[in-house]
């Protein structure tokens, strides 16, 4: 860079070297035009188009709860069929939660993280890219359905046995078309949950992470642990409504309850996972515009932690009228009040920052007041609804559906649009109206008091939840009026708002930079937004480095930093250590590609021909499937660099490649396995909820997969994970013909471990169609061998690379990666043959 | 409140037991109630499924219970809100770090473990002990898509009474429901006398209610439970312990035949055109279960389920298209039958006192 004789002791002084870097910079990270502009992987991109697409699936849930509410303005409307309202309330809950919900707290993520964290993209923009069309695809199909009378009514929780019996593919839509969306959900996570812990500027320790990167790392963390037990329900559930296999079938040995237990383990951390990411903006608005920091960062981290923790053990108080005993009544209804105190601190702790600071009035301090006086009502009945004995008047009624929505639209919805306003500028590079934000605001807030006030009252006069009409004489006649009439005025706000973010934008609505006088990293942003993300990767000693550190933007402009240029023509990121963010690594991040947005739709084809029960077409759209992601894998990652090391910057040297722990694959790996046996656990829990209900489980009469198959099974599968281990270490060694016989006859053990697996229940004559017994233990095995196949494809991958030259002694991140899988292969395994094999000889 | 003609009476009377019977306590606590909320929330206890009513013992210790937490949370919210208002609008002032962190520690964690605990000690204390009074009237109900099949026993002989989508209660009498369902979820729910539960098959789960105020209640399922499931309702009264007892002995003797001709004939057609096939009139005709049991349907009050008064007109329009009242009813359509055998099916019915 400095080779050539210059005026300037540091070369960064020198105007021409600095937009010579910027010419470089722009045109490695700029997007692709014309129609190859889909190929896009960049975060603000894809970010965009993730925000644009949830908040279109709100708006169009949003109509779903109009045509409700137009149907129940009076009694014994007949706007309305039953039929249509039932598939409406369905698909109005599924859309707002998996369409909406979870989906908008990936997508704002992958918009604003990489800003807040100095970095110029998310590791693994490629998989952000594939999450969006995923979701994308998924989100038509599920939405799509109520246009052709098809959409699911089992009700967004699909209580069996009311949907595992019911005719038609609405169900089999809800299922297999969220299950696809969930998949989204992981790799987002997965994506996020890397991003916090390893592409954080250097110098960011722990303790000086923006808030917002906490609670990413908390809700990615609680994604993993919530959605799998639902994707175990959700196999469960497709294996009874196609194969008639009786989980939930209380006559042949299933309960509706194993269900129920499963979906609210999922579903309310899901609460927690919608709330948590807005309070998360909230933190970085409050500070803002209090003009200080934030009044108590230990307490904020500490408590968000303590909720997500909590928001585990809650979830039977969605069961409270079941009739469990009253002892798992008491524990759960305190548990469920115990989460009111870590999300009372951090509602205290911004109250305390408004406080202590002087106040700048604003569009997105109006919505986080308004957020903050709609969350504490929701907030207080669910401290009411809590408590057991009230629940059993309240649960079910629209005293629930107020106390949901007050929590979602205060807990979510308001802090989100207050941070539609305040970040529109790092997205667009322009300011929304203040004055249309105003109006938006307040036909919003009065719109839903209207709306949503009278319904405790409606509730509490004895109105339940999902009717789709009522009579005239039980005196809820105007109560019902009053809530459409407020629906529609807060619809007219929500126009308003959308207005103001599509509108065109003219020169007087360009934002200057740091519109906000904010502290926090990503306002260092130029304006408008340069492609690159980051001039340069900073060096961050401080919470708020705009406020606290000296000649930070001076120093940015100039290229400073880390990373100022693009010599190589690639895209180019700092990996740094996960507690003190040292840097350990330059990544050269994917660029645009449309193998993403093809491997996303051929995995949508699988799903949504399962739907429609074609199972050969599934399988063919599965096998593209899978070539397009070993395509991808062997084309896109784990590269070989042209040189061993980068120099950053600021005298700090990385390596270009690196393997095992300190790369991202290898936690990606981690964190994607996490969850696996989290779903994993969610089907042995199945197993063992089964022991728990019936008198006697295995049942007497019942034949089992015996002990030597399945025992044979776990041998093979440790034979399996051994020459993995082994083929790794002789790799490293250089012995590199050992690993690759290592190799093999570690993907032989596999093939022969999952037969044996398979061959348990298969000799011994078990018909999973016969008994939750049977069912379960094929649920089991099925599972298992599904993954030793998966776990297979990675050894032959592994082997083929070895003899392609991709992967060598020194580049051999695949096979740490592989058998970091391995690890988690075996113990399922292993778990899979006590259970099946062992368990029973115990009982 | 505009009352249609067909639920006048029970309305107006259970309004005017409300307003004699509610306590000194309960009046004072809605005073306060109505006073820190909305006005609406006056009229709130009023209704024939209102929750607040307050008929029932267990429903009056939670409405109780609910009307203190509302007062508290009522302060709460002024308090909480006031004070982040109040941050927001003042010129600086003199609020510093150590305050601050009083604050937090005060609001966020001493006080609401303070009221949560004192909340929890009270609130549990309403859980259910599990034990049944020795003296409780036992009634089975089995949710079904989307109808009540009840069944009382007969104090006399301890054999089953089977009616349907109607209960009658002794007043200050516990009562044991002994729910189950048919093939999918349903709850059970009488929000004047107390809390739901749910209806399982396959399972069995117990509900013990104390009725303290005669009247005229409703009932509703509480579940989704289907297509219809907004129209699966019942009619509740209750009564005094003679009144109950003679309605007991009247539904446990078997129907009598009608004497009048088109009576008779619609007791042929009822066998003739198939209705026997589902539905048992005891005493008459044995045949089917799978409906309700029809022994007595002329002196319940309501036809499909609390959906339509019991009148002539109505059970000819419920029997001759059953999905056009109730969507998705399983019963099939008879408006194939001459009007004339509807009229006289329909008087046969009402004639079932």
């Amino acid at each position: 860079m400095s080779e050539t004789q210059s005026p300037y002791s540091d070369p960064q002084d020198d105007p021409d070297v600095r937009r010579a870097q910027e010419e470089r910079l722009s045109r490695v990270w700029a997007a692709p035009r014309g129609w190859r502009y889909f190929s896009a992987v960049n975060n603000d991109k894809v970010g965009i188009w993730y925000t644009l697409t949830a908040l279109g699936f709100m708006a169009f849930a949003g109509v779903l709860a109009l045509l409700m509410r137009t149907q129940l303005a009076i009694p014994e409307n007949d706007f309305l069929s039953a039929d249509t309202y039932n598939q409406m309330f369905t698909l109005h809950g599924t859309a707002m939660m998996f369409l909406f919900a979870v989906p908008i707290f990936e997508a704002v993520a992958i918009l604003i993280l990489p800003a807040i964290m100095g970095a110029r993209d998310l590791p693994f923009p490629r998989l952000s890219a594939f999450g969006y069309w995923c979701f994308l695809i998924g989100g038509i199909f599920v939405a799509g359905s109520i246009f052709l009378d098809a959409a699911p009514d089992g009700g967004w929780f699909m209580y069996p046995p009311l949907s595992t019996k019911q005719g038609g593919i609405g169900a089999d839509i809800w299922l297999l078309g969220l299950s696809f969306i969930e998949v989204a959900s992981i790799a987002a996570a997965v994506e996020l949950i890397v991003g916090v812990l390893k592409c954080r500027p250097p110098g960011m320790h722990l303790n000086l992470i923006p808030l917002y990167g906490w609670y990413v790392l908390i809700v990615g963390a609680m994604i993993l642990f919530a959605f799998p037990p639902l994707i175990a329900g959700d196999f469960l559930f497709e294996m009874e409504r196609a194969f008639d296999w009786p989980f939930f079938d209380p006559e042949r040995g299933g309960d509706p309850l194993l269900w129920q237990h499963l979906f609210w383990i999922f579903g309310h951390p899901e609460v927690y996972i919608i709330f948590l990411p807005s309070i998360a903006l909230l933190a970085m608005m409050v500070p803002t515009f209090a003009g200080r920091p934030i009044a108590g960062y230990s307490w904020v981290v500490l408590s968000a932690m303590g909720t997500g923790f909590i928001s585990f053990g809650l979830w039977v108080h969605h069961m409270f009228t079941t009739g469990l005993p009253s002892v798992s009544l008491g524990f759960f209804s305190a548990a469920s009040e115990a989460v009111a105190i870590p999300t009372g601190i951090q509602i205290f702790v911004f109250v305390a920052t408004l406080m202590l600071g002087k106040v700048t009035r604003s569009v997105p301090m109006l919505f986080a007041l308004g957020a903050l006086a709609i969350f504490v009502a929701g907030g207080l009945t669910g401290v009411m609804l809590a408590i057991a004995p009230f629940d059993f008047q309240a649960h079910d009624t629209y005293f629930v559906v107020a106390h949901l929505h007050y929590t979602l639209f205060g807990g979510m919805l308001f802090p989100l649009l207050g941070g539609v306003y305040y970040y529109y500028p790092i997205a667009t590079g322009m300011m929304l109206s203040r004055r249309l934000g105003v109006w938006a605001f307040w036909l919003m807030f009065v719109g839903f008091n209207v709306a949503f006030l009278p319904m405790h009252i409606t509730g509490l006069l004895g109105m339940p939840r999902r009717v789709f009409t009522y009579s005239a004489d039980m005196g809820w006649t105007a109560l019902n009026m009053t809530s459409t009439i407020g629906a529609f005025i807060f619809a007219a706000g929500f126009l308003v708002a959308a207005y103001d973010v599509l509108r065109p934008k003219g020169i007087s609505d360009r934002a200057k930079r740091n519109p906000w006088n904010a502290g926090t990293t990503e306002w260092m942003m130029e304006m408008p937004p340069k492609p690159w993300g980051a001039r340069c990767v900073p060096h961050v000693e401080s919470r708020y480095p705009l406020w606290e550190q000296k000649d930070f933007l001076k120093n940015y402009d100039e290229g400073r930093y880390y990373l100022n240029d693009a010599p190589d023509g690639r895209r180019e990121t700092i990996i740094t250590s996960v507690l003190d963010a040292e840097p350990i690594q330059c990544l050269r991040v994917a660029g645009p590609a449309f193998l993403p947005m093809i491997s996303a739709v051929l995995l949508g084809a699988a799903f949504i021909l399962a739907t429609f029960k074609m199972y050969t077409a599934t399988g063919i759209a599965s096998a593209l499937f899978l070539g397009a992601v070993l395509y991808w894998n062997w084309t896109g990652t784990a590269e070989h660099p042209e040189k061993e090391e980068r120099d950053i910057g600021l005298g700090k040297k990385v390596p270009l490649y690196v393997s095992g722990a300190k790369s991202t694959g290898w936690w990606a790996m981690f964190i994607t396995m996490l969850g696996d046996l989290t779903a994993f656990l969610g089907l042995a829990f199945g197993y063992f909820f089964f022991w728990t209900v019936s008198p006697v489980f295995p049942p007497e009469d019942a034949q089992g997969p015996g002990w030597a198959w399945p025992a044979l099974a776990g041998v093979l599968m440790l034979t399996s994970w051994a020459a993995t281990l082994a083929a790794r270490q002789m790799n490293g060694e250089g012995r590199v013909g050992a690993a690759r016989l290592s190799l093999a006859a570690g993907a032989g053990a596999a093939v022969a471990g999952a037969g044996a697996l398979i061959a348990g229940p298969w000799f011994s004559g078990m018909d999973p169609t016969l008994h939750s017994y049977p069912a379960i233990v094929w649920a089991l095995v099925v599972w298992t061998a599904a993954h030793a196949g998966a776990g297979l494809v990675m050894q032959l991958y592994c082997l083929a690379a070895s003899f392609a030259g991709r992967l060598t002694p020194r580049y051999d991140a695949d096979l740490w990666n592989v058998s970091l899988y391995w690890h988690f292969m075996v113990f399922t395994a292993v778990v899979t043959s006590l259970v099946i094999g062992g368990f029973p000889l115990l009982s | 409140m505009p009352a249609s003609d067909r639920d006048t009476d029970h309305t107006a009377r259970t309004g005017k037991r409300q307003a004699e019977g509610a306590g000194a306590t309960d009046r004072r606590l809605r005073t306060i109630g109505a006073l820190l909320a909305l006005p609406l929330l006056a009229a709130a206890c009023e209704g024939p499924q209102s929750a607040l009513s307050g008929a029932g013992q267990e429903g009056a210790e939670v409405g109780r219970l609910f009307w203190w937490m509302l007062g508290a949370a009522a302060v709460i919210w002024l308090l909480v809100l006031g004070g982040a208002i109040w941050a927001v609008m003042r010129p600086l002032g003199r609020f510093g770090e150590r305050g601050a962190n009083y604050l937090v520690l005060l609001g966020g964690v001493v006080a609401p473990t303070l009221l949560l605990s004192v909340l929890l000690f009270f609130g549990l204390n309403l859980l259910p002990d599990g034990v049944m009074p020795e003296e409780r009237l036992r009634v089975e109900v089995r949710g079904e898509q989307w109808w009540w099949r009840v069944r009382y026993s007969d104090p006399a002989t301890g054999e089953l009474i089977a009616t349907a989508n109607e209960i009658r209660l002794p007043v200050d009498r516990p009562v044991e429901f002994v729910l189950d369902a048919d093939e999918v979820i349903h709850s059970f729910w009488i929000p004047a006398l107390g809390g739901k539960l749910d209806m399982f098959p396959g399972r069995v789960n117990r509900l013990l209610l104390t009725p303290r105020r005669e009247g005229s209640y409703l009932g509703a399922c509480a579940e989704y439970c289907g297509l219809s499931h907004a129209l699966m309702k019942f009619t509740v009264e209750v009564e005094d312990a003679a009144g109950f007892d003679d309605w007991l002995a009247r539904q446990a003797a078997p129907a009598t035949m009608p004497a009048g001709a088109a009576e008779r004939r619609g007791a042929e057609l009822f066998s003739a055109v198939g209705c026997a096939g589902c539905h048992r009139i005891r005493g008459q005709s044995d045949l089917g279960d799978v409906g309700p049991d029809l022994t007595h349907v002329g002196s319940r009050p309501t036809i499909g389920a609390g959906l339509l008064p019991n009148t002539p007109q109505n059970l000819l329009r419920w029997i001759a298209r059953p999905g056009a009242v109730k969507p998705g009813a399983k019963m099939p359509a008879y408006d194939m039958l001459a009007p004339a055998d509807l009229a006289d099916l329909a008087a046969y019915l009402t004639a079932l006192k």
